[in-house]
Order: structure tokens, then C-alpha cells, then sequence
């Protein structure tokens, strides 16, 4: 297929129109580097909205009391609704499919953590076993919290990476079985871990929850209910429903009452939020095909101009012996060679400027990391071929059909 | 080597046909040297087109070197024009961009010959056309002579059966066309056929025969003693 005299020739008549080649190509480079842009941006987007769902898997539940803002038989608005362990009994057992489930309560003041002569403020957060999981937290070092430290009441703690850098100062220094000071209550380090999450989320400590009832509430209470389920996004809402009124029931209070408890089916917004970036990828694509349409109109105007131009030359080697295919892949070849060299400059400008933008741009909420992956780049290389071809078509066709005698006649 | 029989040739203009050759019976035999006159409107283009494949005929037998030339598509057409035809125009169809030794090597291009190989014959034809050392001149930078040399020289790398010319003196002052005149009777001389449209009666006159058209047919066939090809030499 290669053959270097069709090049040779190709880039002999690009050199000689210099200034018209590189304005046809730039209309293509433009369309495909806004194309990157605008995929890329949007990539950017959907990776800052990815990172809030971050630190917890995406099929969770979270069910947090809260205060009714309801009247509901005869009991005034504005009660505080307690979770206990019941609680959680009661949401393990009320329906069927719960996959993980863990309940927590909160410490609100921050306490101190002393080991030997370093200590720092950080959170503590008294959980079941499968909290790790549902909070897709990655032990580093060691393990998770397990049903053995809960029945036996241990007191040992799962630190953030944060925690050991703080109270450990060297990064290889062994936590894992020393003693830390909490609260004034010596816990033993099990476990490291790591939280995709935000800093907050890397300053915690968790601790069997039984165990924390004991040393620092001393009863029962809890605040949240999560778990996890791999029915989907329908059933997962008609067992959130199930459970809010058996709770609401146990309770007395108005199952509509949104402030009772607070429920967040994760799963339900993680979906909504994907339809939501797919149809702005769709968006993304027809805009940045239209540009690209505009640009091999461009081409296919400037190919025609060409062929017409050089008809005579068509005319004397069609005489001499050219097939009406060699002609047909001669200027195919060149419309080819226009857009995908100049496709492949917006391309790689493109993606050059997106990487520039995440590495200085300050991290955002709403916009994390833009990047045009390798898979966009295939499917724009290949569109940006397919492009030339087409856009080279029309011209040599109409090539293909000059007739010597015509054009070699004498003006 | 060239067999016509009852050649008809009209052309659709607007509603009406221009009816162009009206029966052209023809023999010519290889080794030839042939010229065709004949007045503008005559036909003699358009027979030139017909021997040359460029053109279909409407009626009629062409046969070229035994093959029956009719209802060829566009690619085999092409490929008996590389085979068996050399092209000699009057305003030389060079390609402006591509140098004397290009321009005279681009049939064999056609014919799949290596770039370097068809180079290295190309530079032995324009070395026989005595224009060598412009072998990597540009056309623009010729002059009519040379373009016209560089032209033969194309047509004649690929060996061909019959080299057709359409005025090539056209644009040439006389000292010129008498050495492009030469360089004819010296290829014919090796056996090529070759056959020129003039309207130029020193060019008709140093060729074997003159075919005269007029209004579509061929009005007499005038035989050249050779006597008087040498007496113009």
C-alpha cells in the first residue's frame, strides 16, 4: 500500500500551495482541537462530580436520625428520634437483600490522640466490621475492625493515614500493635488505612462501636444506619421505604416526615448524575462533529478546486496510462493526508492544553483532572480518516471522470 | 497494425448531432510514417482521438496491432494507451512540477517500473534526444525544442506500437520543427509507426503518405516519392 512516488507527488503539490493547504487544514485542526477540548472538559467534570461520590461505595444507603417537624399522634414536632442498636437490628431485619451493614454514632468533639510525646486532635468513629467496606476505605496496614473486637469489647482502633503520620512521625515505623493514648484510654492500632475521600475523611479513627458505647457514651445510642445492596436502584428504594416506616412505626413518627430521619440512597444519585454526564458526552460529540463536518466541507471545497486545477495534469497521465482508480486514490490520498496531519496537530494541542490545565489549575469541587483518554483519542483518529475520505471523495470522483481529450484540448 | 473500417463519429450538440467522420476506411501498415491534414473541422482530431483510444467511435472496426479496440472501460483503455501508444501534443502536456526526467519516466510509472530503474531509462532517452544534462530542469525552464524533445522522449519509453502526434510543430519556429522532424524520421527508422497531424505542408510532405480529410472523409491519399523526402533533408 505504501507507495512513495503517490507521496512523493502528494507533497509536491502540498508544498507548492502552501498557504491554501494550511488554511484547509487548520479549519480541520480547529474541529477536532475543540472536539478534545470540549470532551475533555467534560471528562473534567464528571471526574469532579466522581470524586464527591468518592470515600463510600456507590450502592449504598444512609439512614441518619434526626428531629420530627411533624405533629404525629398527638406527640409535638420537634422531637429528637434516638437510634439504639435495636435500631439497627430492626433495619438488618426488617428487609431481605441488605448485602453490608454497619451503624455508627458520633463523637462530636474532636479528642486527643497521644502517642508517647506527639499528639494531634482527630475524630473518632465507632462502627460495625463492614463499615470498611461500605466506606470502601483501603486498609494499608494491618485490618479492619472484626466481630471478634466487637463481642469482646476490645479496644482497638483503625487510624487514617493522617493519624500515623502524626503520631508516628516516620512513615516506616510499625503501628500496627502499639498502644495510643485516646481520650485518655490506651487503643491498640489494628489497622491503616486510606480514604479516597477528602482530608476530613483521612483524620478519623475507627473503633468497634460496642466498645465506644462503653468507654464514651455508656448505653446504647447510635446516630446512623448504612448498608449496601445489590439489587439496584429500584429495589433499593422500595427497601429504604419498607424500612423508614417500620422505623417510623417503632418511632411514632409521620413516615412523610422528612426531617424525622434522613435517608440517601446513593444509588439513586449516582445514577441520575451518570444520565446526566452521558447526555452532556452526546452533546459534546454533536457539537464537536459539526465542527468537524464544517471543516471537511472546507476540505472537499478546497480538494474540488484542486482537481480542478489540475485537470490538465489528470488529463495528460490519464492519456499516458492512469486507471481511473490510480487517479481516484491520488487525490483521496492527499484529502487523507490534509486532514489527518492537520487533525492529528489539533489532536495532539488539544490534549496538550488539557494537561496543562490540570496540572496548575487549583482543585475544584466541580472539576477535577480533565483529560481526553486514549479511547477518545482512537475514536477521534479514526472519525478524522474517516473525514478525509469522505471529504476527498466528491473531488475525486469527479477526477475520475475528466476525459483526456477534454482536458488536453488547446485553448 | 492500424485497421479501419466504416468509422462513423458524431457528437450531441445540443439538440442536434454534429455528424464528424462519416465512414473512414483505413489501412496503415507498421513501419509508417504517416501524416493527416485536412482544414479545422475536417475530423482530423477527432480520428486522431479514435486511434489514439481517447475517444469511442459510434460505428465501425478498429483494430490496433490485431486487438479489437471497442467498448473498453475506462482502466483497460488506459492500459492499451501505456502498451501501445505514444502521445505527441502541440502544446507538449507536460507536468509543470516535475522535472525533465520525471516527465519522460511517468508511463513507466504506470507500469509499475521502480522509480530508479525508470529514471536511469529515462535519462538514456533524453540522452537520445541529445537534452541530458536538462534532465532536472522543470519544463518552464525548456525551450519549445527541448519541451518538445522532453515530450518524444515520453513517448517513447514505453516501446510503443505507434507514436501519435498532434501538431507537434504547432508551436515551434521552423529550424525547430525541422529537427523535431528529424528525430521522427529517425524513430521511424527504427520500425516505430508513427502518425502526425499537421496542417503544415513541409511537415506533411517528409512523410510516406498524406491522408487529406475533408468534411468527415477522407477526401485523396497522396503517396511521397522518397525521393523528395531526401530532396527536403
Amino acid at each position: 500500500m505504501f507507495d512513495l512516488d503517490k507521496w512523493q507527488e502528494i507533497f509536491s503539490t502540498i508544498r507548492k500551495n502552501k498557504l491554501r493547504t494550511f488554511l484547509t487544514g487548520f479549519s480541520v485542526a480547529w474541529g477536532i482541537f475543540m472536539l478534545i477540548i470540549l470532551l475533555g472538559s467534560g471528562y473534567g467534570l464528571e471526574n469532579g462530580v466522581r470524586e464527591q461520590f468518592k470515600g463510600g461505595a456507590v450502592n449504598g444507603v444512609w439512614i441518619t436520625s434526626g428531629m420530627t417537624s411533624k405533629a404525629y399522634k398527638g406527640l409535638q414536632p420537634g422531637r429528637e428520634v434516638k437510634f439504639t442498636n435495636e435500631d439497627y437490628d430492626l433495619v438488618k431485619g426488617s428487609v431481605d437483600g441488605i448485602d453490608l451493614i454497619s451503624s455508627r454514632f458520633w463523637i462530636n468533639q474532636d479528642n486527643t490522640f497521644a502517642y508517647k510525646n506527639n499528639f494531634g486532635n482527630f475524630t473518632i468513629s465507632p462502627v460495625h466490621p463492614d463499615y470498611g467496606k461500605i466506606k470502601e476505605l483501603e486498609v494499608i496496614e494491618g485490618r479492619f475492625v472484626n466481630n471478634f473486637d466487637l463481642e469482646k469489647y476490645r479496644k482497638v482502633i483503625v487510624i487514617g493515614e493522617i493519624i500515623k503520620e502524626a503520631l508516628f512521625k516516620y512513615p516506616d515505623t510499625i503501628a500496627i500493635g502499639k498502644y495510643i493514648n485516646v481520650a485518655g484510654v490506651p487503643f491498640q492500632v489494628i489497622g491503616v488505612f486510606h480514604d479516597e475521600g477528602s482530608e476530613t475523611e483521612q483524620r478519623r479513627a475507627y473503633v468497634p462501636i460496642f466498645t465506644a458505647q462503653r468507654v464514651f457514651s455508656g448505653d446504647n445510642r447510635i446516630n446512623q444506619v448504612s448498608f449496601t445492596t445489590n439489587l439496584g436502584v429500584e429495589k433499593s428504594n422500595a427497601m429504604l421505604e419498607t424500612i423508614t416506616r417500620q422505623l417510623a412505626a417503632f418511632h411514632s413518627f409521620d413516615p412523610a416526615d422528612q426531617r424525622a430521619i434522613s435517608a440517601w440512597n446513593k444509588a439513586e444519585e449516582f445514577e441520575r448524575t451518570m444520565k446526566l454526564f452521558a447526555a452532556i458526552r452526546l452533546f459534546i460529540w454533536i457539537i464537536g462533529i459539526g465542527t468537524i463536518i464544517a471543516g471537511v466541507v472546507g476540505v472537499s471545497n478546497i480538494m474540488l478546486i484542486v482537481v480542478k486545477e489540475r485537470t490538465k495534469e489528470i488529463g495528460i497521465r490519464k492519456a499516458i496510462g492512469a486507471s481511473p482508480r490510480s487517479v481516484v486514490s491520488l487525490i483521496l490520498q492527499e484529502s487523507i493526508l490534509i486532514t489527518g496531519f492537520a487533525g492529528y496537530i489539533g489532536l495532539v494541542a488539544g490534549v496538550f492544553l488539557l494537561e496543562i490545565v490540570s496540572k496548575y489549575m487549583p482543585p475544584s469541587d466541580f472539576f477535577a483532572n480533565p483529560q481526553a483518554d486514549f479511547q477518545i483519542a482512537v475514536s477521534a483518529t479514526i472519525l478524522l480518516v474517516i473525514s478525509g475520505a469522505l471529504a476527498g471523495l466528491i473531488p475525486s470522483l469527479r477526477a475520475a471522470r475528466i476525459k483526456p481529450i477534454v482536458a488536453l484540448r488547446d485553448e | 497494425m492500424i485497421e479501419l473500417q466504416g468509422i462513423h463519429k458524431s457528437y450531441d450538440v445540443g439538440s442536434n448531432k454534429l455528424h464528424v467522420l462519416k465512414g473512414i476506411d483505413l489501412t496503415i501498415e507498421e513501419g509508417e510514417l504517416v501524416s493527416i491534414m485536412g482544414s479545422s473541422g475536417s475530423g482530423k482530431s477527432t480520428l486522431l482521438n479514435i486511434l489514439g483510444i481517447l475517444d469511442t467511435y459510434d460505428q465501425g472496426e478498429y483494430h490496433l496491432s490485431g486487438k479489437h479496440i471497442k467498448n473498453l472501460n475506462e482502466t483497460k483503455a488506459a492500459w492499451y494507451r501505456n502498451q501501445m501508444i505514444g502521445f505527441v501534443f502541440q502544446s507538449f502536456n507536460l507536468i509543470p512540477f516535475k522535472n525533465a526526467m520525471e516527465n519522460v519516466a511517468l508511463p513507466l510509472y504506470y507500469q509499475k517500473v521502480s522509480r530508479k530503474r525508470r529514471n536511469k531509462i529515462a535519462l538514456e532517452y533524453l540522452d537520445r534526444m541529445g537534452i541530458k544534462e536538462w534532465a532536472e530542469h522543470t519544463p518552464n525552464e525548456l525551450s519549445g525544442g527541448q519541451k518538445q524533445r522532453v515530450a518524444i522522449a515520453r513517448s517513447m519509453i514505453s516501446k510503443p506500437k505507434v507514436i501519435l502526434a498532434d501538431e507537434p510543430t504547432g508551436a515551434l519556429d521552423s529550424t525547430t520543427s525541422f529537427e523535431v522532424m528529424n528525430l521522427f524520421k529517425e524513430i521511424n527508422s527504427e520500425g516505430i509507426t508513427i502518425i502526425i497531424v499537421t496542417h503544415e505542408k513541409d511537415i506533411s510532405e517528409r512523410t510516406n503518405r498524406v491522408i487529406h480529410l475533408k468534411d468527415g472523409y477522407i477526401e485523396n491519399i497522396t503517396v511521397n516519392s522518397p525521393e523528395m523526402n531526401i530532396a527536403n533533408v
